[in-house]
């Protein structure tokens, strides 16, 4: 018998305990299904001749069937559960389940958003000392919880900013943003989405904002800075407030990025360095699971000049009481969402956090830019860090010890898979050539680190030697080989079209 | 601290190796008046002690599945199948990032592309994206979208859309300096919204079953916003109405924008839930959001990426067709894995059994001296006029034990017009003595 190999593959194309699985639709059938309801009645409809005639064309599947199809996908994964999982600005960091038990209490999981305000007095409360702990943390007077996302929340603070303009008078006038070239593409994104034109900063050869180009492209016009802070070369900004400072002067607003959080909280509140508004990514910094892209949450701290234009809905307390503020004021810039926010992730970021106290949340980003450091300083024999000195809570490096070796970035991402990791990110931020971001996170031993390490300097040392063939072809253990992203887009397939059989 | 690794052992032998003495070395960049602030917050806490804490904050609620329950307006209470919430417990789906190394994420790919084909068939449209993060977010995204579409600057908004739909949507446009043109609210359900459509609109958004129950025959509209060059947005807040109901796409709708919450995801206090949206294929590149697509590996193997990304933020900044980056992954997957469990044989079904609860509810609840039943149509929810003000009688019942429905000073506060209307949902959680149970309370309420 020949021994397996991509040459002489499995009869069912399984590698143990890798089994291959179609899609539920070609597994299903048009009549079956795998939920049991009790009969149903002949009431008759009165859907005003509006019902559905047409099929669904959607196959069920038995329970048992559904349990192994999703059972099967679930093992073609790599999670934080699994290993380290280094993505730069991402923040994969551990998930305890302790804040999945308490999500999933029927008080908060089962709770219409609509209920009377009497039947839903325990989750105000948790909605106002999540909001609580928010702002103290960040050394802000209030902050808005409904922001779904990161992305939302900085079309929150943005908003904020654009309602304040507005309310001066010089809405007309104020129509430019500043964000620095290594910004997360979402900030552009957003300010756009707000009507703004966005100028790019440039940053200076240390990796920060270009203080004195900035200057420059200050003026009566401009509304804004977006500015990351730690930024997205994990590097703090050191004239963060001659920054704020020039902006403010200028008449513009300072809206922080808080992505990068992690690094600082329970050590400096961004109140502190001029911010007038910053969202917080509860799956990030306050370890609510990422779920394969999402949910998120994106509650964003206001400063007082901001805090007139947040949107509805708030929680307010008055005479011992919660009450849900959902009636728009004269300044309020307006609604974000149907309802009150991420309740499902509020739940859990508060669970940890009052896990973790503020001792333990100090600890957290000391241990993060511990990790970061820790890695930047072993793996600098080996390759090329993008800048000088020590990192915050990522470790940042181009591609110069990979130079006229064949390999790229993408190659040594994809050689990590075969030693079984998750790739860090990769070509971003834009501003350093093939970066290679890697955000170690809290949650990883000095053991695992320093496995990783290894690994990564073993892949190093074989780059150099002129394996470039072996990183082409990687990753080769993975369920899948490279995939061919460019046809994906050139004829894009997007949903399962029934195979129509022909006799 | 138990979710921390090191040790302070391990934290000397590394700061050695780093070559720094302590730890706010590290942090040297920053200010140091700011450094080591102090906060007014509580320290660490054990498992127990939290549980306990958060434990007592949940017990102060009433849960839907507490007694009698009645309340929709866009979000549900259906039954979720055991094995939804087992598997999305599952580490490889739970503590996974968006797939975008997809080699080592062909699992979330997948699902994703179920999902997509399942919200296409659902919806009859023929291109859906991987999520939005709730329905009223999609909404302004589809608003967004018809403005790129259309090159037009005025949206139109259906007097039965959710108010807190338009009102986000109006966020949204207000910021570009559209207009936004809203019906006053139309409890029965006999606007004419082709009269509000003109040369100047970018779309016109009608949302079926509307806010009060009613069902909209999007069939005319869709005509008279195509003979004008508008598109129509169809929004469905009640994904299992989708079973029941003529599709979005059957009645011409161009943009589909849906609640999937219904599916697989618990009511859960407003969030998170799961935004649906689907198009046509002509408009594939406007849409906002990401898309997975199927291709193959280096071996020839299918498998599945994210595709045509160059719409979004992390590759086109500000050209992108929105900045929506993180999703509803984890919702989809719950409704996706509720969706294979149904198939169009248990949707059907589903569909059935919860119009089936609306009728016995608007029944017995209509035989009670002044109340009336305002629509003519309806799947699972459905409007009362009381003869008193509905929120004073909403609350009288919860402190009964039962939940109501939302009475229309929730939704249109300071709306006199809305003062005496409940809007009621049933589903297939409603049981004959639930039905008894509001019916006899509402009476003794009303009397």
């Amino acid at each position: 018998m020949t021994t397996p190999s991509p040459n002489h593959p499995t009869f069912t194309g399984n590698k143990a305990l890798q089994i291959e699985e179609a899609l539920s639709f070609e597994i299903g059938g048009l009549d079956r299904t795998g939920v049991d309801f009790p009969p149903a009645e002949d009431l008759g409809d009165r859907l005003g001749g509006l019902g559905r005639d047409s099929e669904i064309g959607l196959p069920g599947l038995s329970e048992p069937e559904t349990v192994r199809h999703f059972v099967r996908l679930s093992q073609k994964n790599y999670a934080i559960d699994m290993g380290p999982f280094p993505l730069g600005s991402c923040t994969m960091k551990h998930n305890p389940r302790l804040n999945e038990k308490i999500a999933r209490l029927p008080g908060f999981a089962d709770l219409p958003p609509l209920a009377p305000q009497s039947c839903v007095q325990g989750a105000l409360e948790l909605i106002d000392m999540l909001a609580h702990w928010l702002k103290e943390l960040t050394g802000m007077p209030a902050v808005a919880m409904s922001p779904k996302a990161g992305a939302h929340g900085e079309l929150c603070g943005m908003m904020a900013i654009k309602a304040a303009i507005e309310a001066r008078g010089e809405g007309a006038k104020r129509t430019r943003v500043l964000a620095p070239e290594s910004a997360h593409g979402t900030n552009p994104a957003t300010a756009v989405q707000c009507g703004f034109t966005v100028e790019e900063i440039p940053a200076d050869a240390t990796g920060r904002v270009d203080l004195a180009a900035l200057k420059e492209k200050l003026g009566d016009d401009v509304a804004a800075i977006m500015v990351t802070n730690p930024n997205t070369c994990g590097l703090f900004e050191r004239d963060i407030r001659a920054i704020a400072d020039a902006v403010h002067d200028a008449g513009g607003y300072f809206y922080c990025d808080g992505a990068n959080f992690n690094a600082i909280a329970g050590k400096v509140r961004p109140g502190d360095l001029g911010v007038d508004a910053m969202h917080i990514n509860l799956h990030k910094t306050f370890s609510t699971p990422h779920g394969g892209g999402g949910p998120g949450a994106g509650p964003t701290v206001l400063a007082a000049a901001l805090e007139t234009f947040a949107p509805v809905p708030f929680v307010v307390r008055r005479d011992g009481e919660y009450h849900l503020v959902e009636t728009q004021s004269a300044e309020s810039f307006g609604r974000m969402t149907a309802f009150h926010g991420q309740m499902g992730m509020f739940t859990r970021a508060l669970a940890y956090m009052m896990s973790h106290g503020v001792d333990g949340v100090r600890q957290v980003a000391e241990d993060a830019v511990l990790n970061a450091n820790y890695v930047l300083a072993r793996l600098k024999t080996e390759m090329t860090p993008a800048f000088d000195g020590y990192c915050m809570h990522e470790a940042l490096f181009d591609d110069r010890f990979l130079k006229d070796t064949g390999v790229e970035t993408i190659d040594f991402a994809k050689a990590m898979i075969d030693e079984g990791y998750h790739p860090m990110t990769m070509y971003f931020p834009l501003v350093v050539h093939g970066a290679m971001l890697i955000e170690p996170t809290e949650s990883e031993s000095k053991r695992e680190l320093d496995l990783f390490c290894d690994a990564l300097l073993s892949l190093a040392k074989r780059a150099k030697s002129g394996e470039a063939e072996a990183f082409k072809a990687a990753p080769v253990y993975a369920p899948r080989r490279r995939l061919d992203e460019t046809a994906a887009a050139r004829k894009p397939v997007l949903r399962w079209t029934p195979v129509i059989a022909t006799e | 601290m138990r979710y921390l690794p090191l040790n302070d052992a391990d934290r000397s032998a590394m700061l050695k190796t780093i070559g720094a003495a302590k730890i706010d070395d590290l942090f040297d960049d920053v200010p140091a008046d700011v450094l080591n602030a102090s906060f007014d917050l509580p320290t660490h806490a054990g498992e127990l002690e939290v549980e306990r804490a958060l434990g007592a904050m949940a017990a102060k609620n009433r849960a839907a599945g507490d007694g009698p329950f009645f309340i929709g307006g866009g979000a549900y209470k259906h039954h979720i199948p055991a094995t939804v919430d087992h598997i999305i417990q599952r580490s490889e789906f739970l503590t996974a990032y968006t797939p975008y190394q997809p080699e080592i994420a062909q699992g979330t790919l997948q699902y994703l592309f179920e999902f997509q084909t399942q919200v296409a068939a659902l919806s009859g449209m023929e291109v859906a994206n991987a999520s939005m993060y709730d329905g009223s977010t999609g909404c302004a995204e589809a608003a967004l979208m018809a403005r790129r579409i259309t090159k037009r600057k005025k949206a139109v908004l259906s007097g039965g859309l959710h108010p807190h739909y338009g009102a986000v949507t109006r966020t949204n446009l207000e910021l570009l300096k559209d207009e936004v043109v809203a019906a006053p609210a139309d409890v029965s359900g006999s606007e004419d919204m082709t009269a509000m459509i003109d040369d100047e609109t970018a779309c016109v958004i009608v949302q079926t079953p509307d806010v009060f129950g009613n069902i909209r025959d999007l069939a005319p509209i869709a005509e008279v916003a195509h003979a004008k060059g508008a598109v129509l947005v169809a929004v469905v807040t009640e994904a299992v109405s989708l079973g029941g109901l003529k599709s979005p796409g059957e009645m011409g709708a161009d943009i589909f924008v849906g609640e999937g919450q219904s599916l697989g995801n618990g009511l859960g206090f407003g969030g998170p839930y799961v935004g649906l949206f689907a198009t046509r294929q002509k408009y594939l590149r406007q849409m906002p959001g990401r898309l997975c697509g199927e291709t193959t590996d280096a071996d020839g193997k299918r498998g599945f990426v994210l595709t045509l990304s160059t719409r979004e933020q992390h590759i086109r900044r500000d050209k992108a067709t929105s900045n929506i980056c993180t999703n509803s992954g984890l919702c989809v997957l719950a409704f996706t894995i509720h969706m294979t469990l149904l198939g169009q044989a248990g949707l059907r079904k589903l569909a059935l059994l919860n119009h089936q609860a609306a009728c016995k509810t608007a029944d017995a609840l209509s035989a009670i001296n002044g109340v009336e039943v305002i629509n003519k149509a309806y799947f699972n929810e459905f409007t009362l006029r009381l003869p008193k003000n509905a929120s004073d009688v909403v609350d009288k019942l919860a402190a009964q034990g039962a939940l109501a429905g939302v009475p229309g000073g929730r939704l249109w506060p300071g709306d006199p017009g809305a003062e005496n209307l409940l809007i009621v949902a049933a589903s297939e959680c409603t049981t004959d003595v639930d039905i008894e149970t509001f019916a006899a309370k509402l009476r003794g309420a009303l009397s």
